[in-house]
């Protein structure tokens, strides 16, 4: 008998309700997509989590390395104007 | 060696700062290790701990407590899953760490190899083994490793049912005839000591525990834990009119817990040695199930293989 299964690892995006996007869950193994959906279904939706499922196979994700955070988040960090707050509008204006 | 140490030390810092730490952040090689080993272990027992209580499913004395405990059963499947899943994101590969388990080279929950003689030991287990798990996965909820704690929080989300519908069950046969009472008291005697053991050896024989404390994977000791636990279920115990069965358990007015009398070790190692009274049987149930799973498996290997080749045919022809 070969130990090794060959099923992929998916990453599965659960949608809680209509008008909130698709998030991530969690993985899981299945041999093929259609099996992705219907185990995801077992593992991450037996409360009522979901009302729609996305199955990704894990390979097909390309992620940002944590060593490239500073070149990649940092530069957000000065840019203060472009939060709201960085605008002076007096109170008389109201709500702005 | 020098920028090894810089890494380990701005790693605990990052650590003490109470930051996460994401799958592909640099870890030092033991942080890997301990949590692979962890986690697998953890999920072993999710997997191993559907045993004692599927053999209740198909004799629950109503549909209402059948259908409680399926549920209880299939979401101990689901952790399993969470877990393996939380021990990949470390590297470890699933077929080897399921393999582990049916040679016998990984551990589980020492708990899971005691038997379930009667219907009161649903609800013993469910009251005091999911009650100090949940103590123990409560704290786990906060440790530094994302993933695993990610799975720690749905986890415990869906596990205050099952302690829950533990207590029910002890609650109602407490109330019931005295047989019933009687068959409730025996049960919480032969689960009260080895629940107390689910938290692992006294701080002082738990050398591993410091660094993990000090890596925030743990985040209470052993000791600390099971006086909660303690703490805690002596007075759902009174409720039930159980009695617990040690006679050294007193309040002590000037901690503000629960003494208790010595746990025997001895028979802690001895099962986890893999003498206890159902190691065998639990370790023969899953090897069985593994086997007998074989040709699903394998169907299920063939249909998407057989599907793939399609696609890529009509995928050539068009």
């Amino acid at each position: 008998m070969t130990q090794k299964d060959n099923w992929k690892i998916w990453e599965v995006f659960i949608r809680s309700k209509n008008g909130l996007s698709h998030k991530h869950a969690g993985s899981l193994h299945a041999p093929d997509a259609e099996m992705a959906i219907k185990n995801a279904r077992d593992v991450y939706t037996r409360r009522n989590e979901g009302i729609s499922i996305w199955v990704v196979e894990s390979e097909a994700i390309t992620a940002s390395s944590p060593d490239d955070n500073d070149p990649l988040f940092a530069p957000a960090d000065d840019k203060v104007y472009r939060h709201p707050t960085f605008y002076e509008i007096p109170d008389e204006v109201g709500h702005m | 060696m020098t920028k090894e140490m810089n890494l380990e030390e701005r790693f605990q810092n990052y650590v003490d700062q109470e930051n996460k730490i994401e799958p592909k952040d640099w870890m030092p090689e033991k942080y890997r290790k301990t949590l692979v080993r962890q986690i697998s272990q953890h999920a072993h027992s999710e997997v191993v701990g559907m045993l004692p209580e599927a053999n209740w499913i198909t004799r629950a004395p109503s549909l209402r407590r059948k259908v409680a405990l399926l549920a209880k059963v299939q979401d101990e499947a689901g952790h399993g899953l969470y877990l393996y899943s939380a021990a990949e994101t470390l590297g470890a590969d699933r077929a080897d760490m399921v393999q582990d388990l049916l040679d016998g080279k990984a551990k589980y929950s020492s708990i899971f190899n005691y038997p379930t003689p009667t219907w009161a030991d649903m609800g013993a287990i469910g009251w005091l083994v999911d009650g100090a798990a949940i103590a123990n996965q409560v704290m786990l909820c906060r440790t530094s490793y994302g993933p695993y704690s990610r799975a720690m929080v749905r986890i415990c989300k869906e596990e205050s049912f099952h302690q829950r519908q533990g207590y029910e069950i002890m609650m109602t046969l407490a109330k019931g005839t005295a047989v019933q009472k009687k068959m409730a008291q025996d049960a919480l005697n032969r689960w009260w000591w080895p629940a107390l053991m689910m938290f692992g050896p006294t701080d002082d024989e738990s050398p591993n525990s410091a660094q993990s404390m000090k890596w925030k994977i743990k985040r209470k000791s052993n000791d600390e834990l099971r006086q909660e636990f303690i703490d805690k279920t002596v007075p759902q115990a009174e409720y039930l009119g159980l009695t617990i069965p040690d006679e050294h358990l007193k309040w002590n007015e000037e901690t503000g817990h629960y003494d208790f009398g010595p746990i025997d070790w001895e028979e802690f190692y001895n099962v986890i040695k893999g003498n206890g009274p159902c190691n065998k049987q639990r370790l023969g149930a899953r090897q069985k199930a593994h086997k007998e799973g074989e040709w699903v498996r394998e169907a299920a290997n063939a249909y998407a293989n057989k599907q793939a080749e399609r696609a890529r045919k009509e995928k050539g022809a068009a």
